[in-house]
């Protein structure tokens, strides 16, 4: 088959992930928002309890993680990601479904090198980076006086 | 109930995954590498004392999103530190966390070994 390349660019286009972004971000947005809004929801419920502040934000994490684990056992969060993109990613649910969903995945080799060890291959890297982070900004503060 | 708060977390919250939803479509960025990116964001931010403003506009908004994980690690350090000094930088940021963290590890065990792996369709 030949073609010029206009008419290769023109393909190439109209498959590149550039051409779907006026889709895809705004339900990354869409998606993201309503999470971040029951998690509002939960923390509001929460407060009225009478839970401290700190508390209650550590309630909706779990309670957000905990969904989200759930949801991804039965397959159903997954599912809504594909809708949600990153929507359904940057959230902690996301988290939450990075470590529950290679977990389930990879059962099957094991409960060890399997289960255990895989749940962590994407939270390992964000738990690594993350903590790292904060020591160095710890070591900053502590060295400069800025606490 | 408060629903301007709601209009304003659904905005800040939308707004910071549609960002990561550009970066996965626009560059070479793999999810994981967004994730790390947004919690290490969220430690510089934090610690530059600009993320906490955010929190405290949009509520769920900023701490719902893997940056507000990243505010809360530089939260705790700064907390610890404060409180008991050189120990504080490394149990400050884990401590902080723990309750997310153990969560995750804990309902991704359970979940795992009581349900049956999917068909990836």
């Amino acid at each position: 088959m030949s073609m010029t390349p206009q008419e290769y660019d023109a393909i190439n286009q109209r498959y590149s992930p550039a051409s779907k972004g006026w889709k895809t971000i705004p339900l990354a947005w869409l998606f993201g928002g309503l999470i971040c809004c029951i998690g509002q929801a939960f923390s509001d419920c929460y407060s009225a309890l009478g839970l401290e502040k700190d508390i209650a934000s550590a309630g909706v994490s779990i309670t957000l993680v905990f969904l989200a684990a759930l949801l991804t056992g039965f397959g159903i969060y997954d599912n809504i990601a594909k809708y949600g993109g990153a929507g359904c990613l940057v959230p902690i649910t996301g988290f939450s479904n990075a470590v529950s969903s290679p977990a389930l995945e990879f059962k099957s080799e094991g409960l060890i090198l399997g289960l255990g060890a895989k749940m962590f291959v994407i939270a390992g890297p964000v738990i690594v980076y993350g903590t790292a982070a904060s020591i160095i900004y710890g070591l900053i503060i502590y060295l400069f006086h800025l606490y | 109930m408060d629903w301007m708060m709601y209009i304003k977390t659904f905005l800040i919250g939308g707004a910071l995954c549609a960002i990561g939803q550009a970066l996965i479509d626009y560059t070479k960025l793999t999810p994981a590498r967004i994730l790390v990116s947004y919690v290490v964001a969220g430690v510089i931010l934090g610690g530059l004392g600009l993320y906490q403003p955010l929190v405290d506009f949009a509520g769920a908004g900023a701490t719902v999103p893997l940056t507000g994980f990243g505010w809360l690690l530089s939260k705790g350090v700064k907390e610890a530190v404060a409180e008991k000094g050189l120990l504080g930088i490394l149990s400050g940021g884990l401590t902080a966390t723990s309750a997310g963290i153990a969560a995750a590890v804990f309902f991704g065990l359970v979940f795992a070994l009581i349900f049956k792996p999917k068909d990836k369709n």
